[in-house]
């Protein structure tokens, strides 16, 4: 039994070593002094009213929900380590990370995933050289919040027009990559369009993106639905009202 | 039909990561989209990156702490999932000594 208990310890510990063991890779993190001081306080300004959400819902459900902190425990510890995962992308031959915010928001809700990525991403802002602490305002909006929020909607919309539970979980994935992508695009585009025209800019980075974080979508789309399904066929009293439908 | 459609699908997928592989080799590396997309166009804008505060990207120091760090993640994500999912009791029953 003991030994059962630790192996249902080391498992994921193994896997999470073996994948970022293998080589640190960095993709929508934007990096230390990209952006210019007014641009990284003025979205530092915008996150802080999520990431008080998100803690301000941990309090309030988990008086109602016993199972929650380790749900937040297991889905946050997920998403930091999916957040650093280096995928090697074939066709574009370049390395980029999933996120996972779109599976944390349909598990554990929209405000407390803002809340998990950011702890994800101040962790790797300050010890894995893995974004930057004057653009963590950028990071959390575009992951954390554009990720969170666009998953949930996605997961939302999808169930209200009767599409089955899985193909739900998937368009969460998919479209929460993507979201956090475009925000990144558009956050950079802010920064340093200049003179030219911010939507050239914005798409230009957009199309840049493309070839890499496609297929890696795809992926966050299996991923999605992996873990949904996993927890719904266990325990779907863990997913609340998303269980009855998805409809919050 | 079904065979031929997988056969096919394999052979493009292999065909695809071959190209791409001698594409990638080209560039020398497999480089995160942060330095080919995000960097790249910061960089032409004047906007070169700073150096992280606490900086670990130097030497295996980087490798070590990604190390630590999935580590560290696997463990709480192991502890919390068994607390979550705990294993199903066992079904049988141990027979008394005799």
């Amino acid at each position: 039994m003991r030994r059962k208990h630790l192996l249902s310890i080391m498992a994921p510990a193994s896997m999470a070593l073996m994948v970022v063991g293998a080589e640190p890779a960095y993709a929508m993190h934007l990096s230390e002094g990209i952006l210019p001081l007014p641009w990284a306080g003025l979205w530092f300004a915008l996150a802080i009213p999520f990431v008080w959400w998100g803690i301000r819902d941990l309090r309030l459900r988990s008086k109602d929900e016993p199972h929650l902190k380790a749900m937040v425990g297991l889905v946050g510890a997920a998403v930091f380590v999916i957040s650093c995962m280096p995928i090697p992308v074939p066709t574009a031959g370049t390395c980029s990370h999933p996120c996972g915010t779109g599976m944390a928001a349909i598990l554990i809700g929209p405000s407390l995933t803002v809340l998990v990525a950011s702890v994800a991403l101040t962790l790797q802002a300050l010890f894995l050289a893995h974004g930057g602490l004057t653009t963590l305002g950028a990071d959390i909006m575009s992951m954390g919040v554009a990720g969170a929020f666009v998953g949930y909607g996605a997961f939302v919309f999808c169930r209200r027009v009767g599409l089955p539970l899985m193909v739900a979980a998937f368009a969460a994935g998919i479209l929460s990559d993507w979201a956090t992508y475009a925000v990144t695009s558009f956050v950079l585009a802010l920064a340093i369009h200049g003179d030219s025209s911010l939507w050239t800019m914005f798409w230009t980075i957009t199309v840049a993106f493309v070839p890499t974080q496609v297929p890696l979508g795809i992926l966050e789309g299996f991923i999605a639905a992996g873990a949904y399904r996993f927890v719904s066929t266990r325990r779907p009293e863990y997913l609340g009202l998303l269980a009855r439908g998805g409809v919050a | 039909m079904k065979r031929v459609v997988v056969a096919g699908l394999v052979l493009v997928s292999f065909l695809v990561m071959i190209g791409s592989a001698s594409l990638a080799e080209e560039g020398g590396k497999w480089p995160g989209v942060d330095e080919s997309v995000v960097e790249k166009f910061a960089k032409a804008a004047g906007r070169e990156p700073w150096e992280p505060f606490i900086n670990t990207d130097q030497g295996d120091l980087l490798l070590f702490v990604f190390l630590l760090a999935g580590v560290l993640g696997g463990f709480v994500m192991g502890y919390n999932f068994r607390k979550l999912f705990p294993p199903r009791a066992e079904a049988t029953v141990r027979p008394p000594d005799v």
